[in-house]
């Protein structure tokens, strides 16, 4: 019994046993501060829907060596053209966002294909680089976003005629096509949105069986030493690039997941800061900074959300006050912080 | 220049030394009489650098575990804790590797640390750190130290600028500023130098003694340690093999002492080996590697032949198989049966049926967090397609776990690799171990050829046997050609079928293994001799 208890101990790490027990503390005090404990884990449940598959994303470039994908909004930026032009074509249903994962996913590829060449150049500070083509490509998008000569009235200012809202509604079009298939409702306040977990897991399988495949295998040995790899023959560069532009697609398809959910496009300053909940959570869930399955994935995700939802409403029921955004950003970045410093510890 | 009646200056007695139960030094003994100059040989890894980091209190001996015997320096025995105990103890050196500050002048670097200095008033705020320069008495010392090697460099020449022989002259004139100078420990001080300037280097050296100051010697140029010194300690394999004075020997016998017993006792060559078809075809090979550069090299290796390539580091010798296989820039011809190899692509390289165990084991040689399984199907399965399962009509290439899993079982066994099993991660392993994990990696690819070096590098007794054995076994079952290249020359003559010397990049002769050890010796020195007649198989340029 006790063996067990250590290897489980030993197995999870004490940053998730205590995270974990720290949110089942927030569920057993809801209930005392009144906080539904049905809503509230209906509102974990769905936010894990809408936000893992970003998390996803993080585990190619995680696994090729390239570390964190903290360049997220740039396959954000991909599935916000995506989204945008399937509403301007009036594209609605399940079809619709098809359609939008068709036209986002080629150009995530092909903004991914320019990212990679770029990270290739950088070797060993990709993190840093990536931080900053990030940014930089949201400023770059937030010229375009005005300029590009979208018509659909439901998309462009009402003043001047031209130039796209800030925050666009996919109600009518694609809203909640995947959450509310075969979804759950049990009482006023339970909802489980089948369709989206059905959704992440079909995307979990698909990238876990990538690295099960000879790629896959070739594109880790790139991230546990480049120099094996190459001396076996393989061409790190072009592993290196197919993981990135993966990790892009993958941020492109996941932020329209997202959308389809939260019923809402952000554009403009939108997509800047999305990448840090997805870092924090993956490390949350035990990745390290070149190693990561997809259990670390869904836990991460789990852990990270279910915080995030909880930590707030408890919170500000317990002391009165306006917290909840104070708490996420200490909460998400300081598990960054905490993540990042641990790896010089493994490494040295 | 004995002065043999008084008490030694330095005296080394029975000093032993072990790292993590490898055993480098046992039993040293040597003494040295005040301006006495003492000749250090021995092949790399005889022990000589270990010695004197003991004699210099470097911190890696105290860490690992100290050393055995004791050390006697003017009477009191000496431990240092730091090099800076050895400093103040009147011990010198001069490393093999520059440690000149390249921004500063030659002033600067000579007195780094020691500078003479003027008071101004802050000192009465800030104390002594704060007083100034005396630049004039530092130009004064400086060219005295110069001038007491009897060469002239402009004191105020940056070191960045200087040719590297200069860089050497200041190097030893800041040891030679010490007043208490009383040992010179001069690690190869040649090596970088012409041949005039080792001259007036080394009448520099013979002046110093002269007024007193002891010191040890080290060189891979055996006529200069025969001119310069007194006398002359072997070691060979952490002994002292012998102590000779210079009048009683030539290059030929501390070769031969440096390298090994004479085990054939002759010099006549003789060939065991059939004649087979030749393999592999080296011609004007040049590969950019950092510190094994090599230059130009030629050979040929038979089908089934077991063929060594030797020499000291740094020589290139280790550039040969990392630049046939690609893993660094390469020029000139290589054909593999008649075909010309395509260099720098390590896939095309490795798809020619060739494999390579790298010596740099923990940085190339393995995926260190990966399994054991992973390690050593994976070239296998990226270059071969082994250990994949082809679905959907080939669309998808599926690992194929549980075959990795039993051909790793397999070699487990086969070569008695110690671990918990295939999914044991490879960093957990011992040296030997991992080693062996890299065998089996090549092993796997079935290569008609093999490119195996240093494979026993930094492994115990009983895996070099077992890695040895293993590799004539391969050579014999699966007639695989194979290519060793080692520091040691005693393994490639037990091994081996034929052995070439590689010295400054270049092959300064190949000769049957059987071949007296001292002609091996004479090679990598650089002495080069023409091919024997007789020995009919030999190829290349001599």
């Amino acid at each position: 019994m006790k063996d067990a208890l250590s290897k489980f101990i030993e197995n999870a790490g004490w940053p998730r046993i205590i995270i974990g027990l720290f949110l089942l503390f927030l569920f057993a005090a809801a209930p005392f501060v009144g906080v539904r404990v049905d809503t509230s884990l209906s509102d974990t449940l769905v936010r894990v829907g809408m936000n893992g598959i970003l998390v996803l994303a993080m585990v190619p470039m995680v696994q090729s060596g390239c570390g964190l994908n903290f360049g997220l909004p740039l396959g954000i930026i991909a599935g916000l053209l995506g989204a945008t032009t399937s509403i301007e074509f009036k594209a609605q249903g399940l079809a619709g966002f098809g359609f939008a994962m068709l036209i986002a996913v080629p150009i995530a590829a092909v903004l991914g294909f320019i990212y990679a060449q770029i990270l290739n150049r950088v070797k060993g500070e990709e993190m840093m680089i990536a931080t900053y083509v990030g940014f930089s490509s949201v400023a770059l998008m937030c010229m375009a976003w005005l300029l590009l000569p979208f018509k659909s009235p439901v998309m462009i200012w009402g003043y001047g005629g031209s130039g796209l809202r800030t925050t666009i509604s996919t109600e009518g079009f694609w809203r909640h096509v995947l959450s509310d298939f075969a979804s759950v409702r049990i009482g006023e306040f339970f909802y489980l949105p089948t369709g989206m977990f059905i959704f992440f897991a079909i995307m979990i399988f698909l990238v876990w069986a990538f690295f099960r495949t000879k790629t896959g295998t070739a594109i880790t040995a790139v991230g546990s030493n480049p120099e094996f790899a190459r001396a076996s023959g393989i061409n790190v560069d072009r592993m290196r690039t197919v993981s990135v532009m993966l990790s892009t697609v993958l941020g492109a398809i996941g932020i329209l997941v997202y959308q389809q959910s939260f019923g809402f496009i952000q554009l403009y300053m939108g997509p800047l800061f999305m990448a840090f909940p997805a870092v924090a959570a993956i490390l949350l869930g035990g990745a390290s900074v070149n190693k990561a399955t997809m259990v670390n994935v869904v836990v991460g995700t789990f852990l990270f959300q279910g915080i995030l939802t909880m930590t707030p409403s408890v919170v500000n029921s317990l002391i009165q006050t306006d917290m909840s955004e104070v708490i996420r950003i200490i909460v998400s970045n300081g598990m960054i912080l905490y993540a990042l410093t641990r790896k010089t510890q493994v490494k040295r | 220049m004995y002065m043999a009646n008084k008490e030694p200056l330095l005296k080394v007695e029975a000093v032993g030394k072990e790292y993590f139960g490898n055993r480098v030094l046992e039993g040293v003994t040597f003494s040295l009489n005040p301006g006495e100059i003492l000749g250090l040989v021995g092949e790399n890894g005889a022990g000589k650098s270990t010695l004197m980091n003991i004699l210099f209190g470097m911190p890696v001996i105290a860490q690992t575990g100290g050393y055995e015997g004791s050390v006697t320096l003017d009477g009191k025995t000496i431990q240092f804790a730091t090099p800076f105990d050895a400093i103040d103890a009147g011990i010198g050196m001069v490393h093999q590797e520059f440690s000149l500050l390249p921004g500063f002048s030659a002033t600067e670097n000579i007195l780094l640390n020691r500078e003479p200095t003027k008071y101004n008033f802050l000192v009465e705020v800030f104390g002594d750190r704060i007083k100034t320069l005396d630049r004039n008495e530092m130009r004064r010392r400086a060219d005295d130290a110069i001038s007491k090697l009897g060469f002239s460099i402009d004191p105020s020449t940056l070191a960045s600028e200087m040719p590297v022989g200069h860089k050497q002259f200041t190097e030893i004139a800041r040891e030679i500023d010490r007043s208490n100078t009383k040992l010179l420990v001069l690690d190869e001080p040649t090596a970088v130098l012409t041949e005039s300037e080792a001259e007036i280097l080394i009448s520099a050296l013979r002046g110093l003694a002269a007024k007193g100051i002891a010191m040890i010697f080290i060189s891979h140029r055996l006529q200069e340690v025969i001119d310069l010194c007194d006398k002359i300690v072997v070691l060979r394999d952490g002994h002292v093999v012998k102590e000779l004075a210079p009048k009683e020997t030539d290059l030929f016998k501390i070769a031969s002492l440096m390298v090994g017993r004479n085990v054939e006792g002759d010099n006549a060559c003789r060939t065991e080996r059939e004649e087979t078809p030749v393999i592999l075809e080296v011609e004007k090979l040049w590969v950019d590697m950092p510190g094994e550069t090599v230059r130009e090299v030629s050979f040929e290796v038979q089908e089934g032949e077991i063929f060594g390539i030797g020499g000291l580091a740094g020589q290139g010798k280790l550039g040969v198989a990392n630049g046939i296989m690609g893993l660094f820039p390469a020029g000139g011809a290589v054909r593999l049966n008649g075909e010309k190899i395509r260099l720098n692509d390590p896939a095309y390289s490795l798809s020619c049926d060739m494999a390579f165990v790298s010596e740099d084991r923990r940085g190339v040689g393995l995926l260190l967090d990966e399994p054991i399984d992973w390690n050593i199907a994976f070239t296998a399965m990226q270059v071969q397609d082994k250990f994949l399962r082809k679905l959907f009509g080939g669309l998808v290439k599926w690992r194929d776990d549980a075959l990795m899993r039993a051909k790793a079982e397999e070699y487990i066994s086969s070569l008695e690799i110690r671990c918990t099993g295939p999914k044991q991660r490879a960093v957990e392993l011992s040296g030997g171990n991992q080693q062996k994990i890299c065998l089996a990696k090549a092993f796997v690819v079935q290569p008609k050829l093999l490119f195996v070096s240093e494979p026993t590098r930094g492994i115990d007794v009983g895996a070099k046997k077992l890695v040895l054995n293993t590799l004539q076994r391969v050579n014999r079952e699966f007639g695989t050609t194979i290519v060793i290249t080692s520091s040691e020359l005693e393994e490639l003559r037990s091994v081996c079928d034929r052995i070439a010397i590689v010295d400054s990049g270049r092959i300064s002769g190949i000769l049957p293994a059987n071949c007296a050890a001292e002609r091996f010796g004479l090679l990598m020195m650089g002495t080069s001799e023409p091919i024997v007649a007789g020995s009919d198989i030999t190829g290349g340029n001599a």
